[in-house]
């Protein structure tokens, strides 16, 4: 599974520019759905058919990563830049952006007169070595993501864009092993989840799910100095219950626990302050939904370096599996 | 003189109240158009046939509203309370001339003149709730007759050309409703075209929203008029966009990604028609694109702006080349969209 983890996370796909990892993903789950499109907006849906007894669920993994856009060429060829969803300006000096038409950027900052103060994004810069307006290779409008290689240590899986690659993993890895499910499901791979929750948006409108559950990344507590919150990695997928943007349907959320200790997979409750995800789409898309999410806990966030655990990874493709494979009793 | 420009710009239509700007507009259209009809939010929406070529359905909006003001109350004196209606600097308001309600009764938003500024008063910015609009009414009842709690007042600017620029209020976005009425004008397109001249997006985009779930268009395409900042700058930061340099291309802003194939089409357009084109610095701002983008199951959408200057106060100004390059910009673009490019 490191191998499609490492396809996916290493691919180009900021919000709004997300046809590399699609193309991926459409070539991985091709063969296991029964029918498999591309909407207006770029989300692609694949259809597993069910038994006829169950409901109609929305699966929604987002396809894209946060990123930058060049907003203005300097006349000695730095590129002044903004951010696509959000980029932290802590984690960006030194680091390398990636242009889709292959060239890289080094980002660094106006004159640091503070060392203990962080410039705002519209002070740093990328040099792209150019060395003038006319001979940069990138122009305003151009989209970027951070340039990083993806790292397996341990259980440990590291990578720039694991949020939410790592969610495609778990909807890919469960729509393959899914035998028999009584419900009629749609995997959507969203767009431009990190600038608004905006793909799963419309793919909801379209679908009119019964039943809405997105698979991202959240936060954790367990490091030094962190924010108190009772997520850990290594400790189970976590089931949602609430988070800046939605309150997940509490019979859902029973149904995902009891899967969970039926199964005896480990898992952890868990309560986001800050953030949402694809479920606060779907919940309030067209009539409304039963929404709810499975998070991968994952630190750093946003940074160049999100990392997961990969058993928390196989547990929540388990989960998943679970929850979908058997009925769901709202 | 640009008769089109002069008649959308000095006519009124703050959010809202958007009346007569929309009776202008549909005697303007009636006789270009199969069909127009006013929808439940007041927006004018029309049907231009095609040749039938294409079965794409395509709407392009502009909307009609303006920035303005709403009276909220009367003062003993005869003076009028006021909100704005849409985004403003309150600095930009000060001893501007308006006209009032239905009627347009002249009004001045009255300033303290300068004489009786005390030095550290000099420096204060004068917020829009101490801000009178004073209608030469002598006491709260004369003012009261004239005058209804809601109504609203727009600014009063008469249409000018200078040359190549064009002077006048609201070209944010009668700039926009006069490309549309020109595209309106023109041959048939291969597909129908929906036209949509929306209210209230100065208030939050939300006239676009029903339009865009009555139509359920295939492709958007969004007319605008867009601030210019190019006014000089000791540092090297971008001009955003400039007057005079093309029609203004969205790539990105606060509400939207604009659709990449959408805006790569426009910019081949542009390159093959030989018309000037500039992207807009991405970042800040909203047009009815992000409201259109999102409605029901998605909606390719891409946006293209006449540059402005001073938006947002009682007098802007666009370049004419801007403009007519936006129109056929805009038309090009219509005229060589095909199916297969919103294939994924």
């Amino acid at each position: 599974m490191n191998e499609l983890i490492q396809k996916l996370v290493e691919a180009y796909g900021p919000s709004g520019f997300e046809d590399n990892v699609r193309h991926l993903i459409r070539a991985e789950i091709e063969p296991f759905a029964d029918e498999i499109r591309v909407d207006a907006l770029g989300n692609l849906i694949a259809r597993k058919k069910g038994s006829g007894e169950g409901l109609k669920v929305m699966v929604a993994a987002h396809m894209d990563e946060i990123g930058v856009m060049a907003t203005h060429i300097t006349k000695e060829g730095f590129v002044r830049f903004i951010n696509i969803g959000g980029v932290l300006a802590h984690t960006l000096l030194g680091n390398r952006i990636e242009f889709d038409n292959g060239v890289i950027g080094i980002v660094y900052c106006d004159k640091i007169e503070d060392r203990n103060q962080v410039h705002p994004l519209n002070k740093h810069f990328l040099d792209v070595g150019a060395s003038s307006r006319e001979d940069c290779p990138i122009s305003v409008g151009t989209a970027g993501v951070f340039q990083r290689n993806f790292l397996a240590q341990g259980d440990h899986l590291t990578a720039k864009s694991m949020d939410d690659r790592i969610g495609c993993v778990v909807a890919i890895e469960t729509l393959k092993r899914l035998e028999d499910t009584p419900h009629d499901l749609y995997f959507v791979f969203s767009v431009q989840e990190e600038v608004g929750t905006r793909g799963a948006l419309t793919a909801a409108n379209h679908l009119l799910p019964d039943v809405g559950i997105a698979l991202d990344v959240t936060l954790t507590g367990d490091l030094p100095e962190a924010r108190p919150m009772a997520v850990s990695l290594g400790q189970g997928p976590a089931i949602k219950v609430k988070d800046s943007g939605m309150i997940a349907h509490a019979g859902l959320v029973q149904i995902m626990r009891r899967r969970a200790e039926d199964a005896g997979l480990p898992f952890q409750m868990e309560v986001l302050d800050g953030g949402t995800t694809d479920a606060r789409s779907m919940q309030v898309a067209g009539p409304g939904c039963a929404a709810g999410c499975i998070s991968i806990p994952c630190r750093y966030v946003h940074s160049q370096s999100e990392t997961v655990s990969a058993q928390d990874v196989e547990n929540s493709i388990k989960l998943l599996t679970a929850v979908l494979s058997q009925p769901i009793d709202l | 003189m640009n008769e089109l420009l002069k008649q959308l710009t000095e006519a009124v239509g703050v959010s809202g109240d958007e009346k007569e700007i929309r009776r202008l507009i549909r005697d303007l259209i009636a006789d270009q158009v199969a069909e127009w009809r006013v929808d439940a939010l007041g927006n004018l929406i029309a049907r231009k046939p095609g040749t039938g070529e294409s079965s794409l359905r395509v709407l392009v909006d502009a909307h009609m509203d303006e920035v303005g003001l709403m009276i909220t109350d009367v003062d003993s004196n005869g003076t009028l309370q006021f909100e704005t209606v849409g985004g403003f600097d309150d600095r930009a308001l000060l001893g501007k001339v308006v006209q009032v309600g239905p009627k347009k009764l002249p009004g001045v938003i009255g300033a303290r003149p300068v004489h009786l500024l005390k030095p550290n008063q000099r420096r204060e910015i004068v917020k829009v709730e101490a801000m009178r609009i004073d209608i030469g009414a002598k006491n709260k009842d004369e003012a009261a007759g004239k005058v209804k709690i809601g109504d609203r007042a727009a600014f009063v600017t008469d249409y000018e050309e200078l040359a190549d620029t064009a002077v006048g209020k609201a070209f944010d976005n009668r700039a926009g409703c006069a490309a549309l009425i020109e595209l309106l004008r023109s041959e048939p397109y291969p597909f129908d075209l929906y036209a949509s001249f929306t209210v209230q997006e100065e208030v939050g985009l939300r006239g676009a929203q029903v339009v865009a779930y009555d139509i359920a268009p295939d492709a958007a395409l969004i007319l605008e008029c867009t601030p210019a900042y190019d006014l000089p700058n000791e540092k090297d930061v971008s001009p955003n966009v400039a007057l005079g340099r093309g029609p203004s291309i969205y790539v990105m802003d606060a509400g939207t990604i604009q659709d990449p194939r959408l805006v790569s089409h426009i910019t081949r357009t542009a390159a093959a028609e030989q018309i000037p084109f500039q992207i807009r610095q991405p970042g800040g701002g909203g047009t009815n694109t992000a409201a259109i983008q999102k409605t029901g199951p998605g909606v390719p959408a891409a946006t293209i702006a006449v540059p402005g200057r001073y938006a947002h106060t009682p007098t802007m100004m666009i370049s004419l080349t801007d403009y007519h390059n936006v129109v056929k910009l805009a038309d090009a673009a219509l005229r060589r969209l095909t199916p297969d490019l919103l294939q994924h």
